[in-house]
């Protein structure tokens, strides 16, 4: 390494923070230590989508020894402020039910007691009364006049709603040729980072300041944000974030909620507290991307040029709106073109609230649900046509001659070729031999598809865009918001080695090594000579609203800055070493770790002893040059305005190109997709690292074939969530995630210091639906769902089923069932007994401390238990309908730790020769814990324990059965 | 997310974790590879008042072979038997699609078989090969068949005071052909529909996993011109029902479609 | 063996990489909890403690295994080995560990402590391993950062260079 050709930056070096992390010295949060006196929070959740607090009984979990404090709603709202909405809405947004629950996983409670393992007990011991409300979780639904309310303030669901128009898309629709129209729902997905959130709080009351430890990964605008709801100034909320991170790909953003409530909770008990989520939590109520239902018209002219686009978005946030959103409406708003030169646009966005996990940043931010319709629609427009998907991209592509390129909403897209992009992918990722293979495979019968996306990956965000979900006479009350503040400090200590500190808070992708590499060939050193630290101090280091790690800026913007301040570095060095060899400074060189006169490498000066002279000799030097030599540089790029009075939003600084293409198969019997060929074409600007850049590009594909084939953040219509585990939530392994081949054509940003673009998230805005074209083209499919299941995929396959069974109504979560007994005893016998409470209660299994509370009514406490797994229920019991003794109705619900359930079962008892057939018919209805963590069993169990009840019945009925009976029943046959 | 309370007992002999079972009744869970319970207890969906560890017990660390059976003592983990050089053709195919190498590991056969899951890969095999399931208690000791062991969604005819000592699994005979076929979302997800085939000379044993609440096992005759109506049949029997990673219909058309291939397979293993 | 309390601390004794160790605690202590917390062995990472991601696995006796899928008294007296222990010595990386910095097969980092514990006790015992294998072996882990193609990539360099260590 210690010949630097060139230039370090371009190299693909082996990374700087690698060997601790592959010995297991990595230091992420849960790795730290925490001080002395530290306790551990739990968060009891809410099992519920919609429900009222009726009461929460906490006196037995106090009573648990090692618990210091128990913390509900309304002890957080004492001490805090509600979130701030990014909306102008009527509506509170706190980290914690108050009143209500308005989705599954809701922190109810929080505990904090000596370890977390106490902690956890704790929660057990804590009796929560929820009075159930009807849930909505269809974005659509949640429109209609008759859904369930979530905020009273609101009136409605609908939190925001704006119209936008730009050029004359009505008159571009009246003149089109065609107008094409595609309607689709994108589902919601998450990153799901390996590591989850930790947070350690201190509270210090003598000077009223938090001091908060917490795996954040900015905004720091969020700052501002955390400080207020804990009603301190900025400068009392010192914010720290550990070295390294277990990824986060947005995620750890969503991390500030629970800043706020483990604060709170730290003051309350006076001492630090450390909470760890654990992955259930995660899953069910961390940071979720939305699902957002489009319809997308496009004007066609007869040769396929698209004149206008008409967008109608309806995003869905779930239960609350947590800043920054809308922000995820908004990210692409100058981008609703995508790659293509169409001047009229018109646009309804709507926000609309759901009984689902609440939104937050996730890799891709808003572009995969706008190119899933843009992309889906460009295929539709090439069948409508007549054309080839590659024709109807080609002709719409921006040319290469309009860059910078200003989009019809707003965005300058700062450079690119993507016609030329286009062919090259085409020609290196092996196209026509692609269209050999498909048809080869046709011919055979099989079922194989070829797919085409080309999108532009905006990064670098404008802090304004989010500004366009208020109007130009609001925003104009509110002052301008713009920019995108990146910063980078270097100094030179006494010995002269230089330390580089950045506020990019890196969550793995290796930016000390690359900001080593950027200030070594700026000052001449090699990469390990530099030593760079990026984690933040808000009290100590420079920060500002915009710094963090999200919209892809850590190439283009935060590398930037650190050559800004690199370079300021320089001139400040040359100043001080031109004297002394005798060169005026423009002739000092800096390389080799020396600074040497230009064409005279012999008059040199060693790098240390240049870069060390103001703190040992700052009297020989000039006054402006005696302060020792520590630089700190600001950039933002001019480019990024705040919206205009139309609504023109510049929402990025850079744009890269993707153009993908891939094969796919999908297989005639189990409907499964295999990709065969995936080619993905990335224009990001100069590259800095290839070998970093190659990563970025796999992982957002993988996490793009994930949200394609396999991951779904799923709810039942009652607002129960079922993918609770990663056992439902199906992060893709190894075996599913091939190679793709990745190709590059470098256009630098004319806007940024280094020419670098972002480039971690254009695969999750081009491959989710460049599979859906491709599975569309291979089996003929007019509309696709992802994630593309291979059931529904089979449907299309297998036809009809041959003599299906009647199909439970779409969406019932209603589990029914029948079943009989024969029982010899008479009728009257049995009737007596379900009347009797006390031999009712015998039959039910695992009941105890039974109470009549009238004639037809009783609770007990039951335990029930499918294999291991046992729980402890309030249940409640209800006969009803009753016709001696012939027949009635047994209506029950019961809850506990595990969930909850309810359920009809209709008896009818006939004669047969003195013994009696009893029979049995039910529905039941089961949420909570259990269905949202081992949804596959759940049907299953609740059948067991309906079937134990009625074989209870019968062996409580006919007690004495004779011999020959109970060995029947012993080898398990009918008696 | 960490276990409730328990005790533990690492025992070092048969007799006593046999004692301690009698001793607590329901209250007791044995513990052997432990990588089903383990998520259980971690979850707090199991809460049992004593783990009883059986894997010090040298007995039930054997797998022993004779021309006849195979028997698969209860502290056995998948990997070992795995790892045999020669093991009967069936379990070979769907020993690999239990969890991953690293669950394999510490996983035991027996545990599998106790557990229940109407889509694991051992109790269907046990199942299309007629094997036994072999209890003990303090008080006796019981065979009972893999078609009268499996009784619903983790329910089997086990009683509170009996572990699961061996399962014996009769090795592989001339003339008879094996084939498994699984169907996930992932590799190493719970089946969606898992089949395993045993074909002899007057038909084919098929077991279907994934499906029902528990595994379950039909005869189906020889002559493939009759499968298409036996399996119709067997895929209506089998109560099939929609959830989140597949419906009803797709699991029926897979016991019909991957079924007959299957069949197929083992017949033609057979020759 | 007498019964285990499970209100009580019980002494844990075994071999961590190859030094023992020793620390109290309840029987429902999870093995990576031991690990982390009673003796600051953090080189395990906790990443679902439901047996799915395999982050925190490591080797009991030679034998893979989820640590959170693990007591802490089920391994008394056994041999662990954990990232920490993959080294030859301070300072040095192991040919598999090379093999991963070489081909940026880790970008959080938070996943490879254990894949690099899957791939060492898998090559140990299967040294000719294609890549079909390795792909099966290493759909016991979840990483989001790589997409595992780099992954892949360093486990067949580490083996062919493993292989020829071998011969040397």
């Amino acid at each position: 390494m210690d010949s630097p050709g060139d230039k370090w930056v371009g190299q693909s070096l082996p990374r700087f923070e690698d060997a601790a992390l592959l010995t297991g010295r990595g230091r992420y949060f849960d790795d730290c230590g925490t001080p002395p006196g530290t306790l551990h929070a739990a968060i009891l959740r809410s099992p519920h989508g919609h429900a009222r607090i009726e009461g929460i009984e906490t006196a037995a979990a106090r009573a648990l020894p090692g618990v210091a404090a128990i913390l509900t709603g309304e002890d957080i709202r004492a001490t805090t402020t509600s979130l701030v909405v990014g909306v102008k809405a009527p509506m509170e947004c706190w980290p914690i039910a108050v009143e209500r629950v308005r989705y599954v996983g809701e922190p109810v409670v929080v505990v904090v007691a000596t370890d977390r393992y106490v902690a956890e007990d704790a929660l057990d011991l804590i009796e929560v009364r929820y009075a159930p409300l009807p849930a909505v979780t269809d974005p659509v639904a949640a429109l209609a006049p008759a859904a369930p309310v979530l905020h009273d303030g609101l009136k409605g669901n609908l939190a925001s709603e704006r119209r936008f128009r730009y050029g004359d898309p009505e008159a571009a629709f009246a003149a089109a040729a065609h107008r094409v129209r595609i309607d689709v729902a994108y589902p919601r997905s998450a990153c799901t980072p390996i590591e989850c959130y930790g947070v350690l709080a201190e509270y210090d009351p003598g000077e009223d300041s938090y001091d908060v430890f917490a795996n954040f990964q900015g905004p720091f605008s969020i700052h501002a944000v955390i400080a207020r709801a804990l009603r301190v100034p900025g400068n009392r909320l010192r914010l720290r974030t550990p070295p390294d991170s277990g990824g986060s790909f947005g995620v750890k953003q969503g991390v500030f909620p629970y800043i706020v409530l483990i604060a709170a909770a730290a003051k309350a008990c006076g001492r630090p507290v450390k909470w760890v989520e654990d992955r259930l939590e995660h899953l069910a109520a961390s940071s979720v991307a939305t699902n957002r239902v489009t319809r997308l018209e496009a004007a066609v002219t007869a040769d396929g040029i698209i004149t206008a686009l008409d967008w109608d978005q309806l995003e869905d946030c779930g239960a609350q709106l947590r800043a920054p959103e809308p922000a995820t409406l908004y990210r692409m708003h100058g981008n609703m073109t995508g790659a293509y030169a169409i001047r009229n646009v018109a646009i309804r966005n709507r926000v609309v609230l759901t009984n689902k996990a609440p939104t937050g940043l996730n890799r891709g931010f808003g572009g995969p649900q706008v190119y899933f319709a843009l992309e889906r629609l460009v295929q539709r427009i090439a069948i409508t046509l007549g054309l080839h998907p590659l024709d109807v991209i080609r002709l719409n592509l921006v040319p290469t001659a309009a860059m910078p390129y200003r989009t019809a909403s707003g965005a300058l897209l700062d450079s690119g070729d993507y016609a030329t992009a286009l062919e090259t992918a085409l020609r290196d990722g092996r196209h026509d031999e692609l269209l050999r293979r498909r048809d080869a495979a046709r011919a055979q019968g099989r079922h194989y598809g070829i797919g085409y996306t080309a999108v532009v990956e905006p990064s670098v965000s404008n802090m304004g865009y989010i500004t366009a979900v208020l109007t130009p006479a609001e925003r104009k009350r509110a002052g301008p918001k713009n920019g995108a503040q990146a910063t980078a400090t270097i100094q030179c200590d006494a010995v002269g080695s230089v330390s580089v500190h950045v506020a990019s808070v890196p969550q793995g992708q290796g930016h000390r090594t690359v900001l080593a590499q950027v200030v070594a060939d700026e000052l001449g050193l090699r990469p390990q000579d530099i030593r760079v630290v990026t984690d933040i101090d808000t009290a100590k280091d420079a920060w500002s609203i915009a710094s963090g790690n999200y919209a892809s800026r850590f190439a283009p913007a935060v590398a930037g800055v650190a050559r800004i301040a690199a370079q300021q570095l320089r001139a400040r060095l040359t100043r001080i070493a031109a004297p002394l060899l005798n060169v005026p400074p423009e002739d000092v060189v800096l390389a080799g770790g020396k600074l040497h006169a230009s064409g005279n490498a012999d008059n040199a000066l060693p790098f240390a002893r240049v870069a060390s002279s103001p703190h040992w000799a700052p009297g020989t030097l000039p006054a402006e040059d005696s302060a020792p030599l520590r630089e700190t540089a600001w950039w933002t790029p001019p480019e990024l305005t705040a919206p205009n009075e139309s609504d023109e939003v510049n929402s990025s600084l850079c744009h890269g190109f993707i153009f993908d293409f891939c094969g796919v198969e999908v297989d005639r019997i189990t409907g499964e997709t295999r990709i065969d060929h995936y080619v993905t074409m990335h224009d990001c600007g100069t590259v800095l690292h290839p070998g970093m850049v190659a990563g970025q590009v796999t992982g957002g594909f993988a996490h793009a074939l994930g949200a394609a084939l396999y991951e779904a953040h799923s709810y039942a219509d009652d607002g129960s969530l079922q993918t609770g585990t990663f056992a439902d939530y199906l992060v893709p392994t190894a075996m599913e995630v091939p190679a793709p081949i990745i190709l590059h054509h470098e256009s630098p940003s004319p806007f940024t210091p280094l020419g670098a673009k972002g480039v971690g998230e254009g695969n999750c805005m081009s491959t989710p639906v460049c599979i859906a074209n491709a599975v569309a083209d291979a089996l003929g499919l007019h509309d696709v769902t992802l994630p593309l299941l291979p059931a529904t995929l089979a449907a299309h396959l297998h036809g009809a089923e041959p003599n299906a069974p009647a199909a439970a109504p779409k969406g019932e979560r209603l589990l029914r069932g029948e079943g009989q007994a024969r029982v010899n005893a008479p009728r009257e016998q049995l009737w007596a007994l379900l009347l009797d409470p006390d031999a009712l209660m015998a039959i039910v299994p695992g009941a105890h401390g039974i109470q009549r509370t009238s004639p037809t009514d009783y609770t007990a406490e039951v335990t029930l238990g499918i294999g291991p797994v046992k729980g402890r229920y309030r249940v409640a019991l209800a006969l009803s309908d009753l016709d001696e003794p012939n027949a009635l109705t047994l209506s029950g619900n019961a809850a506990g730790a595990l969930g909850f359930g309810q359920g009809r079962g209709q008896v009818t008892l006939t004669d047969a020769n003195g013994a009696t057939i009893i029979a049995y018919r039910y529905e039941a209805a089961v949420g909570g814990k259990v269905a949202s963590i081992a949804g596959r069993l759940l049907d299953g169990a609740t059948r067991v324990v309906i079937s134990q009840f009625f074989a209870a019945l019968a062996r409580q009925a006919a007690p004495q059965a004779p011999w020959w009976q109970r060995l029947l029943q012993r080898l398990g046959l009918r008696a | 997310m960490k276990p409730a309370k328990f005790d533990y007992v690492q025992a070092e002999a048969l007799d006593e974790a046999l004692a301690t079972l009698r001793a607590e009744g329901e209250g007791a869970r044995i513990i052997a590879g432990g990588q089903s319970l383990l998520p259980m207890l971690n979850m707090r969906l199991a809460r049992p008042a004593v783990l009883v560890d059986i894997m010090h017990i040298a007995a039930l660390a054997e797998a022993t072979a004779t021309t006849e059976t195979l028997r698969i003592g209860a502290a056995v983990r998948q990997a070992a038997l795995l790892a045999r050089p020669s093991l009967h053709p069936l379990l070979a195919a769907a020993l690999p699609w239990v969890g991953h190498a690293q669950t394999r590991s510490r996983g035991t056969l027996c545990g599998s078989v106790a557990h229940a899951d109407p889509s694991a890969e051992i109790p269907l095999v046990l199942l299309a090969l007629q094997g036994e399931i072999l209890l003990r208690s303090a008080r006796r000791a019981r065979r009972v068949a893999a078609t009268d062991f499996f009784t619903g969604m983790m329910q089997t005819a086990r009683h509170e005071d009996e572990m699961i000592e061996a399962i014996t699994i009769p090795q592989p005979r001339t003339g008879e052909g094996y084939a498994f076929r699984e169907v996930g979302r992932r590799h190493g997800d719970f089946a969606i529909v898992a089949c395993a085939a045993a074909a002899h000379a007057t038909g084919v044993r098929l077991a279907i996993g994934g499906v029902a609440d528990h595994p379950a096992a039909r005869e189906l005759p020889a002559d493939s011109a009759q499968w298409d109506d036996a399996l119709d049949a067997f895929a209506h029997a089998l109560d099939a029902r929609d959830d989140l990673h597949a419906t009803a219909t797709y699991r029926r058309q897979l016991v019909r479609k991957l079924g007959r291939q299957v069949m197929q397979e083992a017949a033609a293993c057979r020759a | 063996m007498p019964r285990l309390s499970a209100t009580q601390r019980h002494s844990i004794r075994f071999t961590l990489n190859g030094t023992p160790v020793q620390g109290e605690a309840e029987p429902r202590m999870l093995l990576t909890d031991f690990l982390r917390h009673v003796l600051g062995a953090t080189g395990t990472h906790v990443g679902c403690e439901h047996g799915v991601c395999g982050a925190c696995t490591v080797q009991v006796d030679g034998a893979l295994a989820r640590a959170c899928l693990t007591l802490a008294v089920q391994v008394q007296g056994c041999e662990i080995r954990t990232v920490e222990g993959l080294a030859p010595a301070p300072g040095r990386l192991s040919i598999l560990q090379e093999a991963f910095r070489r081909h940026h097969a880790l970008q959080c980092g938070f996943c490879t402590a254990g894949i690099l514990m899957s791939l060492d006790a898998f090559l140990r015992a299967q040294p000719d391993a294609d890549e079909a294998a390795l792909r099966d072996l290493l759909s016991g882990h979840l990483c989001r950062c790589t997409g595992y193609a780099p992954i892949i990539a360093a486990a067949l360099d580490a083996a062919a260079r493993l292989r020829e260590t071998a011969h040397a």
